[in-house]
């Protein structure tokens, strides 16, 4: 909210500058996004009158004004249009500077001097207006030569920008955020001049009010106002208004938004002669009912929401033939308001349920001024404080005005205050300190509580402005925090608490961090690509499979969680192949998801209204996807990283199982599962990628290879499925070992790796087993190759005799031939 | 009476449809297209000699040659695709490779070097700051109901506070039960749901992770954005020791001259809540454009656990209170290492990466 800092000064005394208050707002909460300062660079403009309008031979733009500043006939050049002669206008003289830092100079054009120049509102910062000349006529009545700020009765002023926090419903209003100051300060709260009913007749005999729905509003208040003349409002409160960002529009619309921003309540004026029976009733929309709201739209009503238990209530106001007058809280109807020939008003002042309002608002998609407070719960008390701030207000400009006595009051269900007891020792035990009762009282009572002392504990009750105040111990941490607010969070201690539990992190966040160093260490740039994409992307790796879709989505591109990293990651690596910094491997650590209905055991949590629904979600797993990039890079260097990857993750047995299926976007006969060997968990897939997907996400590359690794990082955390080395080490021989080769012819069936396994097993003395050739020939069996291992003997306790090198070698050889394989 | 131009179709047709059925490679397809379709086909030689016809045949004879016409198209069509799929199925097979017979040790591969991600190694940072201080480190998923995001976090549906978080739904269930988590927050819930289950309170714990806000993407914000949060529930724990935490933090992470301080804030599921600042790394607390000449920058929130979360997860307030607070990490890096757009976190140009070690 903007609040202009001479509006403060009505209700407390401030001489600081609005910088000095800056840090004090600050530090009660209400942060100052910024200051503006009005009325700079007036000092200087002063009023002048037309005295004659003249064309400027060969120019069409402007024409040439004589005007009368108090010193005679002045020549000036002006491009304006929207003025007549004997009107009014502001003229800034030449040696004066405007707001922004214009300095006027004598200027001559098409041979005509100009001395001065006359002034729109938005180059003196008074208001927004541009279309032509300030016509002072409108607002005031001139006299000529006086200084521009003396003839508005305006002053300089500097407006604060001020973010107000949602549970400080009071603190939208100039006298909300006067109260703070007012006690952090140790000043007065002076309250704003109120005025009281003069007429002889009675409320009830001209108008009646009702209420038909009890729980959506709370209190309903009309006062009539007669004979009042509809005219502009004075210049103070046009400014007033336009430093909140508001547009003047009349006397009566004008005061119903000051009372609004100055207490926060806000009011709506009717013209009586427009309200059928001169009755204003508030019920509950029914279905089918639409309203014309002043904006133009017409909106259904009664319709249920798309929100959690959204039922669709929405609060209206109806005259009395039962005909819709506005969408109560939020804005009026299409024809509700008061107009120039308005004499007779009925002020609407009432509460409505903050709760249905949100809803309301946020169903409808309209938002006001109104709305905005009433969501977060009005004053109820306020009503008709508001409405004789009104009429004080609209007095000025209409001295002829009679407020009939009694305003109209009728009650729905109005919100009780709780009354929450504070022990010794409470603000202690949330703060750390103990405030007395003595400041924490004097902070309660400004702030509108009701404080009583009762067998050693404070009895504290909030006033209805404070509709965020709850009541029990939640009620308790929020009139601490009050306390603590106005205190100043800045007087507050400090200490850093320790605690007898290790910190640290657990199995799975170390090997996300051990994945990672290992791959940057093996020459991986770690990436982060988008977790949405597009419908597109999901078909080019699961056509037709069910996808976890955004309702919402900034973008259709950006509407569906991925379930792979491989399409970002391949775009990602095009756009910096193209860029020719694409020689590159480059990984991504991250979270992939399936939709529920396509995976056997879905994640379960609780959700629906009260969490008292159980809700199937997303599951997520969590992927290491790595691509390999560069120019050589095919499937063999993909297994070559992932056995530097498996070396150094600790995984003594996970085989790269060719042969297996592999998911779409894998190249089908260049991609091998990894398998841990003993319990037969897949890990994840090393190969290429798919060309074809290449093809379709870079098109500009054609026949590059692509290679991938793909690591299920949840599983590779949970150990009881694979197999990690020991911790316990293993100490090397000090005897010497013997190595020895073995060419065995393999049937193409039988896995490298697993030959190998059998091979470690078979001798005690096998100390390591590693392939070293593999030979496919002419001379060699069908269906059959020459797989070549370097097995290493040796012995923790002694050198090995040839005779038992022989027996081992023996022993492998017998093993072998037990999967087939042969000696060659 | 002469005879149809068209008597001889069907053999015409069925002879096409077998010469189409011949074509054993997608080269021979190509070649042959123009006789089977094209300007000098059989088809269009017919086409032309309906000219001769009177209107009324000549429309019955149109339809006749149009529908042959389609009948070759489609077999033509089948083929392409059919010897498409063959020759992708050829090419894969002779690119097999039994990758379980790669020797390893053979492999040649040159030297590159890798870089980390610069978010994860600004979280890993941030973790260990805490780790440091005595803090486990817990993760949660991306996806929540309703009830975690917002509902147990005293935020209830309509709750006007519910603006502050512009939310992704996803399309599951009811509208609006399930989101995109817009804060770690709901980490928080599960843990303490955890906790009390196993009976294993007190918590000290950060939870960092990847949350979604439907926020246009700029040079200070993406949509897709990671955040920290710290809960602690304990005995004792105090508004002081919130404090203390986050000005031991900011020392230990941001350095020694850089300093915190809190100001009265709100979030729904803390109270007191807190916003905290700390000095400006940019000017060290003399002001200037990024501070908006205050000295002091925007870190993140925090607060005393509100009572009503507690109540929310089955904690007893009278016994345990505690603190949260929550800030992003990325934010944390762009104030660090100044990156002037955060887009360029998303784009991984492979010369932004390189820079991080």
């Amino acid at each position: 909210v903007k609040i202009s800092l001479s509006w403060l000064r009505e209700f407390v005394d401030l001489p600081e500058s609005a910088a000095t208050l800056r840090p004090t707002l600050d530090d009660l909460g209400l942060v100052v996004e910024g200051i503006d300062t009005i009325g700079e660079g007036l000092d200087d403009v002063v009023v002048a009158r037309i005295d004659e309008i003249r064309a400027i031979d060969g120019a069409d733009r402007v024409r040439l004004v004589v005007v009368d500043a108090g010193n005679g006939p002045l020549e000036i050049v002006c491009g304006a249009t929207n003025f007549a002669l004997g009107n009014h206008v502001p003229l800034a003289p030449v040696g004066a500077t405007l707001p922004g830092g214009f300095e006027i100079a004598q200027r001559t054009m098409r041979g005509v001097t100009s001395n001065g120049m006359l002034c729109s509102g938005r180059e003196l910062g008074l208001s927004e207006d541009h279309r032509g000349l300030l016509i002072l006529d409108e607002m005031t009545t001139p006299q000529v030569g006086v200084g521009l700020m003396e003839a508005l009765g305006i002053a300089r002023d500097e407006i604060f920008d001020i973010s107000v926090e949602g549970n400080r419903p009071d603190a939208w209003s100039v006298e909300g955020v006067a109260r703070d100051l007012a006690i952090r300060l140790g000043r007065t709260l002076r309250s704003p001049a109120l005025a009281t009913p003069n007429s002889k007749d009675k409320s009830e005999t001209f108008a009646t009010a009702g209420i038909d729905a009890p729980d959506l509003c709370g209190r309903l208040t009309v006062s009539v106002l007669r004979h009042v003349v509809v005219r502009p409002s004075p210049a103070w409160l046009v400014q007033r208004l336009e430093s909140a960002g508001m547009r003047a529009i009349s006397n009566v619309v004008d005061a119903s938004n000051y009372v609004m921003l100055e207490l926060g309540q806000p009011t709506h004026p009717y013209d009586a002669d427009y309200v059928a029976g001169r009755t204003i009733r508030v019920r509950r929309a029914r279905a089918g009912e639409t309203i014309q709201t002043l904006d133009g739209v017409e909106r259904e009503l009664a319709m249920p929401g798309r929100g959690l238990g959204d039922t669709g209530d929405d609060c209206v106001i109806v005259d009395g033939d039962d005909q819709l007058l506005g969408l109560a809280a939020i804005m009026g109807g299409a024809s509700s308001g008061t107009r120039d020939s308005t004499t007779d008003v009925l002020l609407e002042a009432a509460f409505f349920d903050p709760m249905t309002v949100a809803r309301s608002s946020k169903r409808h998609g309209l938002r006001s001024e109104a709305s905005n407070r009433f969501e977060r719960g009005v004053d109820w008390q306020l009503a008709l404080r508001a409405a004789a701030r009104f009429v004080e207000i609209l007095k000025e400009s209409t001295p002829e005005l009679e407020w009939l006595t009694d305003p109209l009051d009728v009650r729905g269900d109005v919100p009780v205050a709780p009354t929450i007891e504070l022990r010794v020792g409470d603000v202690e035990r949330l703060l750390g300190v103990e405030i007395s009762f003595e400041d924490s009282t004097i902070i309660l009572r400004g702030l509108g509580f009701s404080v009583e002392t009762s067998g050693g504990s404070l009895l504290v009750s909030a006033p209805s402005s404070r509709l965020d105040v709850r009541s029990g111990d939640a009620g308790r941490a929020d009139v601490i925090e009050e306390i603590a607010r106005l205190y100043s969070y800045l007087r507050l201690p400090r200490h850093t608490p320790t605690w007898p539990e290790p910190g640290g992190l657990n199995d799975q966040q170390r090997l996300r961090r051990q994945i990672q160093d290992v791959a940057v260490d093996l020459g991986v740039n770690v990436a982060w690509t988008p977790t949405l994409g597009s419908d597109g992307d999901f078909d080019l790796l699961s056509p037709g499979l069910a996808r976890v879709r955004i309702t919402n989505p900034l973008a259709e591109d950006e509407s569906v969680l991925r379930a792979s990293m491989l399409v970002g990651l391949v775009r990602a690596w095009g756009r910096n192949v193209e860029r020719g910094t694409g020689n590159v491997l480059l990984g991504e650590l991250g979270t992939v998801f399936a939709h529920p209905d396509t995976v056997e055991a879905p994640r379960v949590t609780k959700g629906g209204e009260g969490g008292t629904v159980l809700l199937k979600l997303p599951s997520e797993n969590e992927r290491f996807t790595i691509l390999l990039g560069r120019a050589n890079d095919d499937a063999t260097t993909a297994v070559g990283l992932w056995s530097s990857v498996a070396e150094r993750l600790g995984l003594e047995d996970v085989v790269v199982r060719s042969g297996l299926d592999v998911p779409t976007g894998f190249h089908p006969t260049r991609t091998a599962v990894l398998v841990d060997r003993a319990s037969g968990t897949q890990l994840g897939y090393v190969g290429e990628v798919d060309p074809q997907l290449v093809a379709e996400l870079v098109p500009s590359l054609i026949n590059r290879r692509l290679a991938v690794l793909d690591i299920d990082v949840d599983v590779l955390a949970n150990s009881s499925f694979v197999q990690r080395r020991s911790e316990i080490v293993r100490m090397p021989s000090r005897y010497p070992s013997a190595v020895v080769d073995l060419a065995l012819v393999t049937p193409h069936g039988v896995h490298a790796q697993d030959l190998a396994h059998e091979l470690r097993g078979a001798s005690d003395l096998v100390e390591e087993v590693e392939l070293f050739d593999v030979y496919r020939g002419i001379n060699l069996a069908e269906g059959t190759r020459s797989l070549a291992f370097s097995v290493r003997f040796s012995s923790s306790d002694r050198t090995l005799s040839d005779e038992e090198v022989t027996g081992a070698r023996n022993a492998l050889i017998t093993s072998a031939a037990a999967l087939g394989a042969n000696l060659r | 009476m002469t005879t149809s131009p068209l008597a001889d179709l069907d053999s015409q047709k069925a002879e096409l449809l077998v010469s189409i059925g011949a074509l054993s490679t997608l080269d021979a397809l190509r070649d042959a297209e123009p006789s089977i379709t094209g300007k000098r086909s059989i088809l269009s030689s017919l086409q032309k000699s309906l000219g001769a016809l009177e209107p009324e045949a000549r429309r019955d004879a149109g339809a006749q040659l149009q529908e042959a016409r389609r009948e070759v198209e489609d077999a033509l069509q089948i083929r392409r695709e059919e010897l498409t799929r063959a020759q992708r199925a050829e090419s894969l097979e002779n690119d097999r490779l039994d990758l379980g017979d790669v020797v390893v040790s053979a492999v040649r591969v040159p030297v590159s070097m890798g870089h980390p991600n610069l978010v994860a190694t600004t979280q890993r940072e941030l973790e260990d700051v805490f780790v440091g201080m005595g803090f486990t480190v817990a993760d949660g998923p991306e996806v929540e109901s309703d009830w975690y995001n917002f509902e147990a976090l005293n935020i209830p549906p309509a709750h006007p506070a519910r603006g502050l978080w512009d939310t992704f739904y996803v399309d599951l269930g009811e509208p609006e039960t399930v989101v995109l988590r817009t804060h770690t927050s709901p980490t928080q819930i599960h843990l303490m749901e955890a906790a009390v289950v196993n009976n294993s309170l007190p918590i000290h714990s950060v939870m960092p992770g990847r949350c979604h806000r439907r926020d246009t993407p700029d040079s200070s914000h993406l949509p897709t954005f990671h955040q920290i949060e710290g809960l602690v529930v304990d005995r004792g724990i105090t508004f002081a020791d919130l404090a203390g935490v986050i000005e031991t933090f900011t020392k230990s992470y941001f350095g020694t001259d850089i300093a915190a301080r809190l100001r009265p804030g709100y979030f729904p599921f803390t109270e007191p809540s807190a916003e905290f600042e700390i000095t400006c790394t940019i000017c060290r607390g003399d002001g200037c454009r990024t501070c908006s000449q205050t000295g002091w920058l925007e870190l993140g929130g925090s607060g005393m656990l509100d009572p009503a979360v507690l109540e929310a997860v089955g904690i007893d307030a009278n016994e345990w209170s505690g603190f949260a607070f929550g800030f992003g990490i990325d934010r944390c890096a762009q104030m660090r290492y100044q990156v002037g757009d955060m887009r360029a976190l998303i784009e991984n140009d492979t010369r932004f990466l390189r820079q991080f070690s």
